[in-house]
């Protein structure tokens, strides 16, 4: 079985990585996973996530975060 | 909700920072104007030698240090580029000579607006049309490639440049030109313009204020985080005008503005429309070039340019209307933005490589 696909946003600037999330999530309504890299990215995803009912989970991966957008 | 409170204060705070420095000197409507008031620094560069738009404007150096300062407390701060970096360049120099027609970036848009200027409802109904435009592309695949990781070093050049900047303007060296008259000349008091410079940097910031990432947002998410921040500036600056009794609502005799309403559309869609390809308008390019974003840097000095080319070459238009010249510009703007929006589009691709348990989605 496959994991949660994982969109990669690392040194794209805003708006490019929520647009990124949304299209994967029409695709994948029940979960990604986002990489990025600067915390306009990381904030912006978040709150597009939340504000469309998914839960979200940053996990720290040096200077990377992966988001876990989970339903 | 926080984001939202947050960002209308912030937006409250640059609507009443721009009735204050007209209040002590800048011209009416000319509170803060990006566009403008790097028009007027190259000038006083001598890079343009139009004698009434020649000041070293402090409020850029304010913001730019102000948002460096902001950066580095919140740990915001790393130095990055190499994102289509002559591309941006290109661009910046476009929405420079759009808002240069309309006489005013999205914010003195704004702020025009709010001092009554309805030639502003023209520039806005074609900044919100070049902002459509532009998020077509956005929907379609446009895109502008990765940054990457630059030297530490690189990232300090923009705001050193700019705290240089500033001791040109103290010491005022023979060869820095000043207006005698004109917008040039009227402006509010040095350290008053570079404190309000510094606190929209530090708030702008903090909360990524944006008049084009407004709009955008709530076309494509329906978001209206940054979209209250701008009414928050537009309804703040109204009532400061009212308050000061400078709310003149009229399409003729407005300050630093021409009444020809098919340009001042097509000027503010040309801007807008840029901008959306940049991912933001001239306040927040400024904002990001001192936070280290080396591309906003390039998209600043492609401004630069584009301010010092519209005053050489008659492009600029001014109280008295529209050059023919800034017309032929201003079309050439829009067949170059239509070239970069298309050629630049990019498929997103999903592949599995051998081993891995997930998809991978990227630009190509």
């Amino acid at each position: 079985m496959l994991k949660y696909p994982e969109i990669d946003t690392r040194g794209l600037a805003c708006p490019e990585p929520v647009i990124l999330a949304k299209k994967a999530l029409e695709q994948y309504p029940e979960g990604v996973n986002v990489l990025a890299d600067n915390p306009a990215a990381r904030d912006n995803v978040r709150r597009f996530a939340q504000q469309n009912g998914y839960n979200v989970e940053i996990i720290q991966m040096g200077e990377e975060d992966q988001l876990q957008l989970r339903r | 909700m926080k984001g939202e409170k947050e960002i209308i204060l912030v937006g409250a705070l640059v609507g009443a920072l721009a009735i204050v420095l007209v209040q002590f000197g800048n011209a009416a409507n000319y509170g803060l104007c990006i566009a403008c008031f790097l028009r007027d620094t190259v000038g006083a560069l001598g890079l343009h030698r139009v004698e009434t738009v020649q000041y070293i404007r402090p409020e850029i150096q304010g913001i730019v240090l102000g948002a460096f300062l902001m950066a580095f407390a919140r740990k915001e701060y790393y130095s990055r580029g190499g994102s289509s970096p002559l591309l941006r360049f290109l661009l910046g120099a476009f929405i420079i000579l759009g808002a240069l027609m309309f006489l005013g970036c999205p914010l003195r848009m704004v702020l025009r607006l709010a001092g009554g200027d309805l030639n502003a409802i023209f520039g806005l109904a074609g900044f919100w049309t070049g902002i459509v435009i532009g998020v077509y592309f956005l929907n379609h695949g446009f895109a502008l490639k990765r940054s990457y990781k630059l030297t530490q070093l690189e990232g300090y050049i923009f705001p050193a440049a700019n705290a240089g900047l500033f001791i040109l303007l103290l010491t005022a060296p023979a060869f820095i030109f000043f207006s005698a008259k004109g917008p040039g000349a009227s402006h509010a008091p040095v350290w008053l313009s570079l404190a309000a410079g510094l606190l929209v940097g530090l708030a702008a910031q903090k909360t990524r204020l944006c008049t084009v990432g407004g709009i955008r947002d709530w076309m494509l998410f329906k978001d209206w985080r940054l979209l209250s921040g701008v009414l928050a500036i537009f309804i703040t600056a109204l009532v400061g005008n009212l308050l000061v009794g400078k709310f003149t609502p009229g399409f003729i005799n407005q300050s630093i503005a021409h009444s020809d309403g098919l340009w001042n559309f097509l000027g503010m869609a040309l801007a807008g429309w840029g901008s959306v390809l940049l991912g933001g308008c001239p306040l927040r390019q400024l904002i990001l070039s001192g936070e280290g974003n080396i591309d906003s840097v390039i998209t600043v000095l492609g401004m630069m340019a584009g301010a010092a080319f519209a005053h050489n070459f008659g492009l600029a238009s001014s109280a008295k209307g529209p050059t023919l010249n800034g017309q032929f510009a201003v079309l050439l703007g829009f067949v170059v933005l239509l070239i970069v929006s298309y050629v630049n589009r990019e498929k997103i691709s999903q592949e599995k490589s051998k081993g891995a348990d997930h998809v991978e989605i990227s630009r190509n």
